[in-house]
């Protein structure tokens, strides 16, 4: 009954811990990016499915709907995505640097380079 | 205007970047910054007396009503945090156009000075509003720019830094983000004062607790409290100088204002106190970050880095106060972290001076510099001092406070570690003072490396020295503010 009837936070867990993995265990820093990007989404789906009210519609006014999904949540991930743009962009920016700065996107590369001079 | 400060704190500073990117003349934008973040330390010194004479200070955004709009709320606690943000940051810029001219070229100050200024004004906005998803949006607003500041250093390494700060840093935020997340759920609010009233009905939810760790764990990243305080050297000593005075000062301290206001106010000091071993974590850390910090800095020979990691040992003393959980401990991290921020602020910038003329951080570099930089020098002798906690500086007012607090709880121990603690500190201060005064100057300088900081860099500094000197003697102002503070926290007098 638990893993069917909340398989939507079993998702998140399982994204989350996947992206938590990649972040930690790559060396290559676009991958690293990927893996922070794919936990910041399983906070989303985790807002999303919060927001959800089972048997409700979507919040707009209607004859038809008696209860209605809370739209609150819906909104504040919306900001929560565009934080996430920000930071990919960022990450991405500052990986084409290193990129330029040191000639590789690989942790194990950079460490050594930094430690030769 | 004047019921509209709450609200003016933060808009001026967020309009003012975009503002300060169309003025394309550097020296015009950095006057402009240094106008915006002194006005920004006036409205923060009005709110603060606002807030000693009659108490609380509700905003209403845009006059929705909390719980629906989102509410600005000035207590004590916020008032004294901005005001030391403020502040701190209007030295900190008044000093930083030469330092920043040479590190950072021609080309790019115009951006310096605006991400500054979003930086800035992040930091105010975490501070000054009552409402979580606010304080998550404010937090990524200083800390983005931050990573952007960390990554205008000169060196390489300066990059790699901030790309790990970025990564450890969002991870920080999303576990904010997922623990307001929880509380959200338990409770359908995002008001502080809302989750405060609220919580108390829902508190022995597996969902609470989750929530209370993932929020604990994310603030910590941003602390850098010991364990998580990885980012933290790296990101110190590889950024421009002025930006490490600036964090140094700033970011360290609004991330601990917030675990304060997450763990007193949202969730209640009983709860904290009950739901995690939270009062011996935070001493066993704090005391763990006081000792580690301090002897990984006495081998360093980077100052930049040396001081980075007395940073890391600095916050656990404030971790410490908040972990005898009493009035008086809360009053020591307050008082320390006005304090931490006055010696930071000024030994960095002591430093942003002798970067500016010898080109690096080295102990190699500062040997002898005793002579030739005088002042520069004192700069860096006094705040050393406070650093360490001698008598007649500020260092010494919080770290008495907090041994008062540990004697007034029983913890007589811990009273006896938080002095072992400073004469670590001691000896590593000791190394920046035996190099500049007592050795011979390193025969292969740049002949330019003869000479004092530019005036326009000393000036900022010897006012944050000078300060370190008066609030060492004239505690007053201090201590009134951090008193009401902590007892409106604690529960006493409202």
């Amino acid at each position: 009954m638990l893993l069917s009837a909340l398989y939507n936070y079993w998702v998140v867990i399982l994204l989350m811990m996947t992206g938590l993995y990649m972040v930690i265990a790559q060396g290559n820093l676009i991958k690293k990016i990927i893996g922070l990007n794919i936990f910041q989404t399983s906070v989303f789906i985790f807002y999303i499915s919060v927001g959800k009210v089972s048997g409700g519609s979507a919040p707009i006014l209607s004859e038809l709907a008696t209860a209605y999904s809370n739209p609150l949540p819906h909104v504040l991930i919306l900001t929560a995505i565009v934080v996430g743009i920000a930071t990919t962009a960022l990450a991405l920016a500052l990986v084409l640097r290193i990129r330029q700065a040191y000639d590789s996107v690989e942790e194990q590369d950079i460490l050594t380079r930094d430690n030769q001079c | 205007m004047l019921t509209h400060l709450p609200i003016l704190q933060v808009i001026l500073p967020l309009v003012a970047a975009p503002s300060c990117m169309m003025l394309q003349k550097s020296r015009l934008s950095w006057a402009f910054t240094v106008l915006v973040s002194f006005a920004a330390f006036v409205v923060s010194a009005l709110l603060l007396q606002q807030v000693m004479a009659d108490g609380v200070i509700r905003y209403s955004l845009g006059g929705w009503d909390a719980p629906w709009g989102i509410e600005y709320r000035i207590d004590a606690l916020n008032a004294w945090v901005l005001f030391i943000v403020t502040g701190v940051s209007t030295a900190v810029v008044a000093a930083a156009r030469a330092s920043v001219e040479v590190e950072l070229g021609a080309s790019r100050q115009t951006v310096f000075y605006t991400l500054y200024l979003l930086c800035f004004a992040g930091l105010l906005g975490i501070v000054a509003t009552g409402d979580v998803f606010n304080v998550f949006v404010f937090l990524e607003i200083s800390s983005l720019s931050t990573y952007a500041l960390i990554a205008m250093g000169r060196d390489r390494r300066a990059l790699w830094s901030a790309f790990q700060y970025l990564v450890l840093g969002t991870i920080g935020a999303t576990f904010i983000l997922i623990g307001i997340g929880f509380l959200y759920m338990m409770t359908g609010t995002l008001n502080m004062l809302d989750l405060a009233e609220r919580l108390p009905a829902v508190e022995s939810s597996a969902a609470v607790l989750a929530a209370f760790a993932f929020i604990l764990v994310g603030i910590c990243l941003k602390l850098a409290l010991f364990p998580l305080h990885l980012w933290l050297p790296n990101a110190y000593s590889n950024a421009p100088s002025i930006v490490t005075a600036f964090l140094a000062a700033t970011a360290t301290k609004v991330a601990l204002y917030l675990l304060v206001r997450f763990t007193v106010t949202v969730f209640g000091i009983d709860f904290s106190l009950s739901a995690l071993p939270l009062q011996s974590l935070f001493i066993l850390l704090g005391l763990a970050g006081v000792f580690v910090g301090s002897a990984v800095a006495i081998y360093q020979s980077n100052i930049k880095r040396m001081l980075a990691y007395s940073s890391v040992a600095q916050i656990g003393y404030m971790i410490v106060g908040i972990g005898i959980s009493t009035v008086a401990g809360m009053q020591a991290t307050l008082l320390h972290l006005f304090n931490h921020a006055l010696m930071k602020a000024a030994l960095f910038l002591a430093l942003a001076g002798l970067v500016y003329r010898v080109g690096g951080c080295s102990l190699d570099h500062i040997r002898g510099m005793g002579r030739q930089m005088p002042w520069t020098m004192g700069a860096i002798a006094i705040g050393g001092a406070s650093l360490v906690g001698m008598p007649l500086t500020a260092g010494f007012i919080s770290k008495w406070y907090l041994i008062a607090a540990a004697l007034d709880s029983g913890f007589w121990l811990l009273a006896l570690l938080v002095v072992a603690g400073s004469l670590l500190s001691a000896i590593y201060v000791w190394r920046l003072i035996d190099a500049a005064y007592l050795r011979e100057p390193e025969k292969t300088l740049p002949a330019a490396a003869s000479g004092e900081a530019p005036v326009g860099l000393l000036i900022p500094t010897w006012a944050l020295v000078l300060a370190n000197l008066y609030f060492g003697i004239e505690t007053s102002l201090p201590v009134s503010v951090t008193q009401l503070a902590s007892a409106y926290l604690l529960g006493g007098a409202p």
